[in-house]
């Protein structure tokens, strides 16, 4: 069986692309790189659009390396025919680019709406004016069946979509999403954005993972510029990471306590939560640490104040969460609720390359700060938590287990950040240069893509953790309760923002 | 959980004093409310929050005004389901195309009287989004707005002052009729 290495000598090599090789390959081996990943050898990592030309980001244990193909007629052999989870994202290429994939089982928009006023606005732009044609939803057939829908606008605090629930009785017999509601033309502002700009704009992709994708952001476009930041830099970022990783995690908790009626833990995580926010706050100057990490390190250096500050929450936190574990894994009529509740199978997070507890909390033993892994993670000691139960409750627990060495993390990164300067000048180089990153976010890894020219991003590619996670939200619900959607859905607690661009 | 509850009761509240009111807010929100009678409401404001495109960041701070230490419904501000149920409408994000008939909808479906808030950079002109094929750039382009609340995103504190000056305005027009 050919290795991800051997296809990568087939094709032709792009000099300029690091720090995982990209080589361009005929359709041939296109199609043969998605039968691979219909077995399941290789695991798709992401897909997406140019004008007139679709890459493939894959891993293959751990190597990785992008595949692209030229495609100036603007087709090109369907990856979704044979791996159902390039679905959304080639329907999304053709959204943007008007790259069609040959014999795409699903043919609908799906970030387009028909409001833009435009088709294809990354690809040959055609003006199309808005207008409102209704989506077509899938069709569920049988006795009895009704139809529930909810959003764009949901019943409380949180980003816009469109669930779709056919329900027989109580049970949901299929949930269908529409998303695409918070598309912000990301990709189309960053063409021809300076660096700075473009940086800020990758940190307002998913507001609350916007450390993980400035980090991301920053380590692809270094790598695009073959650019070494100083080691404070690297450790720093790592703090930064690991203390937006503890307010997510910690956020999420009480919520998805909240959502089975246990109001308590999230009275309780909250405040954690707050205090991590507000050390944030005086240790980096923003509550959730944003525009902090730029290309060439970071634009704050942490001080004694900012010290003394996350040292006490560290001290608080150890003190205090020990407490609301034992209150969770103590409370029975919680885990009635979260127990057996919304089960992704390993199969299918094995299938989608799901990351982050979702991946986790299924068996799926992935963690970008392992492997492919970056520094300085090679010199920290953590533990990548995995179960197999894939319900509400083993996503619960994986994020504990996080929470914890998160907190170890952060106290050794306290105790061995290195000193000296905390950023490099970045110049810009001439000609194209091409740079690619995986971070792990609170939620999952994180891929940002990018091609500088002279300074200028000519085309940068983000792809959110939940592309690969929103689709298992469907399959998790099957044969649960219309009532206890809520909890899935916050146990899963997939970005919107991120996946809509 | 008995022994939580029990150490809670000792500990004394987290909750902090209510933020004093910021001058710029206070001016913005005067001028708005002179156009706007409001006589029917006592101190308990109910507000509808509509995403309209955000990054998410908005809404983080917006939740974080329920957290023990700002407690918002002390103040008597409850985020409420409906529209239907709300007197603001708290819209966050530069609003997307895709996003402008829902926010344009919801606004119908809340009664008179209303008031419309635009909270964060994004949703004043459409802030870093602004320009985009995608974007609509600012809720005043779909939706009359009474206030603004800057911010990238607003900590707490500023939504909380913003609100409060809200009410307060509010409950000195209702004394003066
Ligand atoms: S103002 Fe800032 S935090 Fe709020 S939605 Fe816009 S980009 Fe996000």
């Amino acid at each position: 069986m050919p290795s991800l290495i051997d296809l990568v000598l087939e094709g032709r090599n792009i000099q300029q692309h690091h720090p995982w090789p990209r080589v361009v390959v005929d359709a041939q081996i296109w199609q043969f790189a998605a039968s691979e990943l219909a077995y399941g050898r290789w695991t798709l990592v992401g897909l997406w659009g140019e004008p007139s030309t679709v890459h493939m980001a894959i891993m293959d244990g751990d190597a990785t390396a992008v595949v692209s193909l030229d495609c100036p007629d603007r087709v090109y052999p369907c990856v979704a025919k044979h791996h159902p989870p390039a679905l959304r994202l080639e329907r999304a290429i053709n959204d943007l680019f008007g790259l069609s994939a040959q014999g795409l089982p699903d043919a609908r928009p799906w970030l387009d709406h028909n409001r833009w006023g435009v088709r294809s606005p990354l690809g040959n732009r055609i003006d199309a004016p808005a207008t409102t044609s209704p989506y077509r939803f899938l069709p569920t057939e049988g006795d009895g069946l009704h139809q529930i829908a909810v959003g764009p606008v949901h019943a409380g605090i949180i980003e816009p979509g469109h669930f779709r629930f056919t329900a027989s009785g109580e049970t949901v017999v299929r949930l269908e999403q529409r998303l695409g509601y918070t598309h912000k033309g990301i990709e189309g502002l960053m063409r021809g954005a300076g660096i700075e700009r473009a940086a800020q704009l990758a940190g307002r992709v998913s507001g609350d993972s916007t450390v993980a994708y400035a980090y991301a952001f920053s380590k692809a476009a270094e790598a695009a510029l073959q650019l070494q930041v100083p080691d404070r830099a690297v450790w720093l970022r790592a703090l930064l990471a690991e203390l937006e990783r503890l307010a997510n995690h910690l956020g999420d908790i009480g919520a998805i306590c909240n959502d089975a009626s246990f109001g308590l833990m999230q009275a309780h995580c909250n405040v954690l939560r707050e205090d991590i926010l507000r050390a944030a706050n005086t240790a980096f100057g923003h509550r959730l640490m944003r525009d902090v990490i730029v290309p060439g390190g970071l634009v704050r250096d942490l001080d004694e104040e900012g010290k003394a500050s996350i040292a006490a929450v560290l001290d608080n936190l150890h003190v205090r969460f020990p407490a609301l574990i034992e209150l969770y894994d103590n409370t029975a009529s919680l885990q009635d609720r979260t127990v057996d509740t919304g089960i992704v199978t390993t199969a299918l997070a094995k299938q989608y390359g799901a990351g982050g507890y979702v991946g986790r909390a299924s068996g799926r033993t992935f963690d970008a700060r392992r492997a492919p892994g970056y520094p300085p993670y090679g010199d920290l000691r953590f533990e990548v938590p995995v179960l197999d139960d894939g319900d509400v409750n083993a996503r619960v627990w994986i994020r504990i287990r996080e929470v914890e060495q998160s907190l170890s993390l952060v106290r050794q990164i306290m105790e061995r950040l290195p000193g000296g300067p905390s950023n490099v000048p970045i110049a810009a180089v001439a000609g194209a240069r091409e740079g690619m990153a995986l971070v792990e976010g609170f939620r999952g890894d994180i891929l940002v893509w990018l091609r500088l020219d002279g300074g200028r991003v000519d085309r940068c590619h983000l792809r959110d953790p939940s592309w690969f996670q929103w689709p298992l939200l469907e399959a998790a619900i099957e044969n649960n309760i219309v009532a206890d959607f809520p909890l899935c859905n916050k146990s899963f607690n997939c970005s919107y923002s991120g996946q809509d661009l | 959980m008995r022994k939580l509850l029990f150490q809670n009761f000792f500990r004394g509240p987290l909750t902090e004093r209510a933020p004093a009111l910021d001058e710029a807010a206070v001016e913005e929100l005067a001028t708005a409310l002179q156009r706007a009678a409001r006589r029917r409401l006592g101190r308990s404001l109910s507000i509808r929050e509509i995403d309209a495109g955000s990054c998410n960041g908005c809404e983080l701070e917006i939740h974080a005004l329920s957290n023990a230490y700002y407690d918002v419904e002390r103040f008597g501000i409850r985020f409420v389901a409906s529209p239907r149920h709300a007197d603001v409408l708290l819209v966050t994000g530069p609003v997307t195309k895709n996003m402008s008939d829902a926010l344009e909808r919801t606004y119908r479906a809340t009664p008179d009287p209303k008031w419309v808030i635009a909270l964060g950079d994004c949703a004043r002109d459409g802030g870093c989004f602004a320009g985009s094929y995608a974007v609509v750039g600012g809720v005043s382009q779909i939706v009359p707005v009474d206030l603004h609340i800057p911010g990238c995103p607003p900590p707490p504190v500023t939504i909380l002052q913003g609100l409060l000056s809200l009410l307060d305005r509010t409950a000195k027009n209702v004394a003066s009729t």
